[in-house]
């Protein structure tokens, strides 16, 4: 499937999600089963991507001390734990990573 | 007097707090699309064509890895899904409006634009022009949200691979998620899917991160069923001890 295609259909698949409830809502009501499925999506998805991203940054599992990603991304996490803030979160990650590729 | 025109505004306004936090996430995607071979021209339409910062971000590491065109739509259909949800809730707001209205409006329909909407929606005021402060909220964002892509894609062309910029989507990523884990349920969930995520890293077809990700909504509604008085039932406020007075 070529690139602009893939993107296409990308955006078809986003944007019916969006509009099918609004034109069809006299038609169909969503189960409460899968509302309450849906609470979990943001978390599973963007979980299953943060950590593989952290714990295999070469693709093998990398539990040591010298995993710069490991350190940076724990720091992260107990920074966006404790202040909600996304931007301190990056800023506090990306520079503990360039801390630590320095000196490991 | 409430009017199209002071809703619109209203819904900018409300919007401007939101934009800070969008702009960076603009700016890493636009890096990310290029450094997974994305053409500039083609990740610069993505911001319009599919118009969802998380979905793009794993769609464009998804073209990075080679993955399969089935797999990144489907992949984007699940990243996507909660989209169902603020459709749902705004639905009967946009009933008596007209199919262009609500192709327009469902099209704007982001996680940013849902949350200061459906509070504008919720308020008392009697306001016959509510869509126009949806709109505004929405406009705002979109504009933001292709100038600030732009931007990431003519930076992303200067920055060397050394800064490790891609790190920025795993941090981005952790800044959303370890706020939302208020529960139990969600904490399992969360916990679930990265586990899964990391010992199906091999799995054909990068089909690991959709399997990673209905492990872990299983388990989160595992777990929430397993405690069905959350919440329902608060605990009695218990009058303060006399040590804790002290």
């Amino acid at each position: 499937m070529p690139l602009w295609l893939i993107i296409l259909f990308m955006g078809l698949v986003t944007f019916a999600l969006r509009l099918l409830p609004v034109i069809l809502l006299e038609r169909i009501e969503i189960p409460l089963r899968v509302r309450q499925a849906l609470r979990f999506v943001p978390l599973a998805v963007l979980s299953a991507i943060i950590f593989p991203e952290v714990l295999q940054p070469r693709g093998a599992l990398d539990l040591s001390l010298g995993n710069a990603r490991l350190l940076a991304g724990g720091l992260a996490m107990l920074v966006a734990w404790r202040t909600k803030n996304v931007l301190l979160t990056i800023a506090v990650g990306m520079g503990a990573l360039w801390i630590l590729q320095a000196i490991l | 007097m409430v009017t199209g025109r002071s809703e619109f505004l209203a819904g900018v306004r409300a919007e401007l707090p939101i934009l800070l936090g969008v702009v960076p996430f603009g700016l890493i995607f636009g890096i990310t699309a290029l450094g997974a071979g994305i053409p500039p021209g083609l990740a610069f339409s993505m911001s319009s064509i599919v118009f969802a910062g998380s979905s793009q971000l794993i769609g464009a590491r998804l073209v990075g890895a080679g993955t399969p065109g089935l797999i990144i739509v489907l992949t984007t259909f699940v990243v996507n899904l909660r989209h169902l949800l603020y459709s749902t809730s705004v639905a009967p707001y946009l009933k008596p409006l007209s199919p262009a209205w609500k192709w327009l409006l469902a099209y704007l329909l982001t996680d940013e634009a849902y949350a200061v909407t459906i509070l504008h929606y919720h308020r008392e005021t009697e306001s016959p022009h509510k869509h126009w402060f949806f709109l505004g909220a929405g406009l705002a964002l979109w504009s933001t949200w292709q100038a600030s892509t732009a931007a990431g894609i003519l930076l992303g062309q200067q920055i060397p691979a050394q800064w490790s910029l891609d790190f920025t989507v795993a941090l981005t990523f952790i800044g959303i998620v370890f706020p939302a884990l208020k529960d139990r349920a969600g904490v399992a969930s969360a916990l679930s899917a990265g586990v899964v995520a990391v010992l199906a890293v091999a799995l054909p077809l990068k089909l690991g991160l959709i399997v990673a990700a209905l492990t872990g909504i299983g388990v989160g509604m595992a777990v929430e069923s397993l405690s069905p008085t959350r919440r329902i039932v608060e605990p009695q406020p218990r009058a303060a001890s006399p040590e804790e007075e002290a």
